[in-house]
């Protein structure tokens, strides 16, 4: 080996080092536009929909019902259609989405029953929503409804109702609550299992007294965020026949009922302009309600965090 | 017991303090945390129920279909016209419909996505950070039946404005608009899977004189990409079974094109078209959209598999 | 040699964008510091890297006070001290890989071939084009063999034979003959080991003026430590070599000079065979009998 460094080799390396930080600027600048795109998206959409519709946003906006008129309709009805929808897919869901959770995530043994079922549980994540309303349509409203073709000969008195529509949609946020709830399982310590388990307490007694409250805002979180998707959702509806005209609020489980997705697109797609405006508010009604509960998502995420060690 | 040599003493038990029933399990107790865990394992299988139910269901109600339309003319025919005379069932313009749309969607959100990662990752600071990204994850919670309000009111008027011949209902304004809603989907996770890289990677980089470009595009990427694919693959999955933008947005013509300027139909279009409708139960119209259903569940579910597949192999390199 | 490249383009945009290539003169000594412990006996040595009252926290909290240092062309000079004495962070100061910690903040000089490495118009790229940097755990890109050793020369603008410089980088560091027949094979396929040398003839390919390594075989099996330490004395005196490491022996064993640190502070700097036969401080004479560390 030379005991000098040859001299051509230092003098090989002939890139610009202006040039090498002018391509790392432009680079940044663009990326930064790129995540910037995204922000301004959101403003864009957000400011259109205000704009378009504003005007038509009025205390008796929120109390009329639909109607061929557009001076006169109103949102009543799928408000009240939304929160009855929303109410019961909670009440199915959160059992049976913690409960599954729970058993993945402190009962069962890591083994080939719990990769399965992970894996079944991450593909349902994916499947297009209005598919879970091609489920809902035959498993709960034709399995009795009004047509005659059955499918399993079971007779369940569901029909195009808000049950059909809250189990329908129970089943497409079903996965998504499952994941949120285990993270927020694996996120307590096991030191804690630990401390239950080595006074005697039985796996349910230290699930249910410890393991629990301690991911309960996690959890909440979850299941808040899963029910804001289920509010948003209109295709698994559109399947399962929530009708576009209703001009009632349900006073049984067993009634038809509207949501607030089904009425925008229902507006949006008459040829009307002034439904247009009507569709914007509703999509600004919604976009409150979401945002609210958003809200709550984030302060019981704040909570969850300031409980934690 | 002390000093060398001692042999100790066997040891004298006592009476036990505690007796072996007492230690034993409780059949009480443990009848009850047996229910518990069954009936936990229950709700766990539900899924398994669910999983069985959109498959039997599917096939079932597609079956008469098929029975009636030939499966290869489903497949290749060019024409979809199940609701007049003469009727054809080629789904490709359905599935031509829904391609375009996808791609539109994920010429936006790839470039657009990924760049954002990259800066989210590479480039921005901690503080930044903290706000940009849960920012831009509200663009993923905005309902997409919002979405389609947004292109009707306002990216189609605007796109007419800019181009000539644009449709009120036309593929692009469609696909623009789920680009943006795959967007965030696109960002986050590949923000995600850049920063599973490991640092030791970046200081290599910069110890032999790189500009932090040269590394985040010539080693973070290229070392993140199947986790980048995964989230690829996984976006592009859901602008196929996006239903309400393109329900609102893209038209109902069924229409073999590449004209993103026209009027089209997607798979997800259709069902949704015929469902609104009056179609009698046990028509072959009423079929027909199982069928379609069928064909859209098997592309997301291929697609899906496959952003699965592409994921574990990401996490075996850096787990 | 030609210093003006140093000199930072990102501070402002606009610079004469063309530059041509210029042979460098044959190596001169640029900076002739005047050691504060001056090695007795030989002739005038070349200072390449030196720290001026080099104080660096982070957030606040100072990981090494006050350190004077002068490091000589040509020789490799070992920093001992038990852990968390900032060795590290004095050595990564070189090349400025401090940059990159959140809150890290540095008072003082440390000045490379006499110019302050710190300074507002002075490139860290170019600075570490110029010192290169071998890591505790070997990090070879996620590339072929080849690939790592030719992605840092060719971001530089290589304007050689690519070829001719990884055989010859592999070779200064000892690995051609083991990867020769399989350049395309992934980095990640080499044994620890391996994978370390490769590192090293990556930061060789670089041309560079000094070599830093932190703990270069703390995560090594005894026999390929071995092979790198031999390693390591065969690349002086071509290249200037500062070694972090708190294995006393291998400081022993290797360095020309030992620079002796506890927590934060230098305490002594001498020839190694000074340091650990005889050395001034009291400190120094603890730790290397290991009476404490």
């Amino acid at each position: 080996m030379s005991a000098e460094q040859s001299p051509s080799q230092a003098a090989a390396f002939t890139a610009d080092s202006a040039r090498r930080h002018r391509k790392d600027r432009f680079f940044r600048r663009l990326a930064r536009c790129a995540t910037w795109f995204g922000v301004i998206m959101l403003a864009v959409l957000i400011g259109g929909i205000l704009r378009d519709g504003a005007g038509s946003l009025s205390f008796g906006f929120l109390d009329s019902f639909p109607s061929r008129k557009p001076a006169i309709a109103g949102f009543k009805a799928a408000i009240w259609g939304s929160l009855w929808a929303v109410s019961f897919t909670a009440l199915f869901s959160m059992p049976v989405g913690i409960g599954a959770a729970v058993y993945l995530e402190e009962y069962a043994s890591k083994g080939r029953l719990v990769g399965f079922l992970e894996l079944l549980i991450a593909n349902l994540a994916g499947v297009p929503s209005i598919l879970y309303g091609m489920l809902g349509l035959i498993a709960f409203v034709r399995v009795f409804g009004m047509e005659e073709a059955s499918f399993m000969g079971l007779s369940l008195p569901f029909g195009r109702s808000v049950i059909a529509g809250s189990l329908t949609l129970t089943l497409l946020i079903l996965p998504v609550i499952i994941i949120s709830t285990r993270e927020a399982l694996r996120a307590v310590p096991s030191s804690l299992r630990q401390a239950a388990y080595g006074l005697g307490a039985t796996k349910w007694q230290c699930v249910r007294h410890h393991v629990l409250p301690a991911a309960m805002p996690g959890m909440l979180t979850g299941v808040v965020l899963a029910l804001s998707r289920a509010l948003g959702e209109t295709a698994p509806l559109i399947m399962i026949g929530a009708l576009t005209y209703v001009a009632f609020i349900p006073e049984t489980p067993y009634d038809p009922f509207t949501a607030m997705p089904i009425q925008i697109f229902n507006w949006a797609s008459r040829p009307q302009a002034e439904f247009h405006h009507l569709a914007a508010s509703g999509c600004i009604v919604l976009l409150v309600v979401l945002l609210g509960m958003n809200g709550l998502a984030v302060w019981l995420r704040n909570r969850a965090e300031s409980r934690m060690p | 017991m002390t000093g060398p040599g001692a042999k100790s003493t066997p040891l004298q038990l006592g009476a036990p303090r505690i007796s072996a029933d007492q230690l034993s399990k409780r059949a009480g107790r443990h009848i009850k945390e047996r229910a518990i865990g069954l009936s936990l394992l229950a709700c766990a299988l539900v899924s398994v129920l669910v999983s069985v139910g959109i498959v039997t269901v599917l096939l079932a109600e597609a079956l008469p279909f098929f029975e009636a339309v030939d499966l290869s003319d489903f497949l290749t025919g060019e024409v979809w016209t199940p609701l007049l005379e003469p009727r054809h069932f080629g789904v490709l313009p359905l599935v031509g419909g829904t391609l375009l749309v996808a791609v539109i969607a994920a010429l936006l959100a790839v470039p657009v996505g990924s760049l954002a990662a990259l800066y989210l990752a590479e480039y921005a600071s901690p503080r930044v950070r903290k706000w940009l990204k849960p920012t831009l994850e509200i663009l993923a919670g905005v309902p997409t039946v919002v979405y389609g309000t947004f292109a009707l009111a306002v990216v189609t008027p605007v796109l007419q404005a800019l181009l000539p011949d644009v449709r009120v209902f036309n593929g692009l304004s469609a696909g623009l608009v789920v680009g943006i809603m795959i967007l965030p989907m696109v960002a986050s996770l590949s923000d995600d899977a850049l920063r599973a890289v490991p640092r030791g990677l970046r200081d290599g980089g910069y110890a032999v004189g790189a500009t932090r470009r040269e590394i985040s595009v010539g080693i973070v990427y290229p070392a993140a990409f199947s986790g980048v694919l995964s989230s690829y693959l996984l976006a592009i999955s859901r602008a196929i079974g996006e239903t309400m933008i393109v329900a609102m947005a893209a038209g109902s013509t069924p229409r073999l094109t590449l004209n993103p300027l026209d009027s089209i139909q997607t798979m997800t279009g259709y069902i949704v078209q015929v469902s609104l409708g009056d179609t009698p139960a046990g028509s072959i119209e009423y079929q027909s959209i199982f069928a379609v259903g069928l064909a859209l569940f098997v592309m997301t579910l291929v697609m899906n598999l496959l952003s699965q597949r592409v994921k574990r192999r990401f996490r075996e390199a850096y787990s | 040699m030609k210093l003006e490249t140093l000199v930072s383009s990102s501070a402002t945009d606009t610079l004469e964008p063309d530059r041509e290539p210029v042979d460098p003169p044959a190596r001169v000594p640029v900076v002739k510091a005047v050691a504060e412990e001056a090695v007795s006996g030989s002739a005038p040595l070349e200072t390449v890297l030196s720290a001026r009252g080099a104080t660096i926290s982070y957030s606040g909290v100072p990981a090494v006070r006050g350190v004077d240092l002068e490091i000589e062309r040509g020789a490799i000079t070992a920093i001992i001290g038990p852990s968390g004495c900032g060795k590290s962070t004095l050595l990564r100061s070189f090349n400025r890989m401090n940059d990159f910690i959140d809150g890290a903040s540095a008072s003082g000089q440390i000045l490379f071939e006499g110019h302050d490495v710190n300074a507002a118009d002075l490139d860290p790229v170019e600075l570490r084009r110029r010192i290169g940097m071998v890591f505790q755990r070997p990090n070879p890109f996620p590339k072929t063999i080849f690939e790592n050793v030719a992605w840092g020369p060719r971001m530089a603008g290589y304007t050689g034979d690519m070829a001719d410089l990884v055989e010859r980088s592999l070779s200064d560091a000892a690995l051609w003959d083991e990867v020769k027949d399989k350049l395309k094979n992934p980095g990640h396929s080499l044994s620890g080991g391996q994978q370390q040398r490769l590192c090293i003839a990556r930061a060789l390919a670089m041309s560079p003026e000094v070599l830093l390594m932190d703990e270069p075989c703390s995560a090594l099996d005894p026999i390929a430590t071995g092979r790198i330490e031999e390693l390591i004395e065969s690349l002086t005196p071509r290249y200037t070599v500062v070694i972090v490491t708190h294995n006393m022996q291998q400081a022993s064993r290797l360095s020309d000079i030992t620079v002796f640190m506890y927590q934060g502070e230098l305490i002594e700097v001498g020839p190694t065979e000074r340091i650990f036969t005889n050395p001034e401080r009291q400190q120094t004479e603890d730790y290397v009998t290991g009476r404490f560390g």
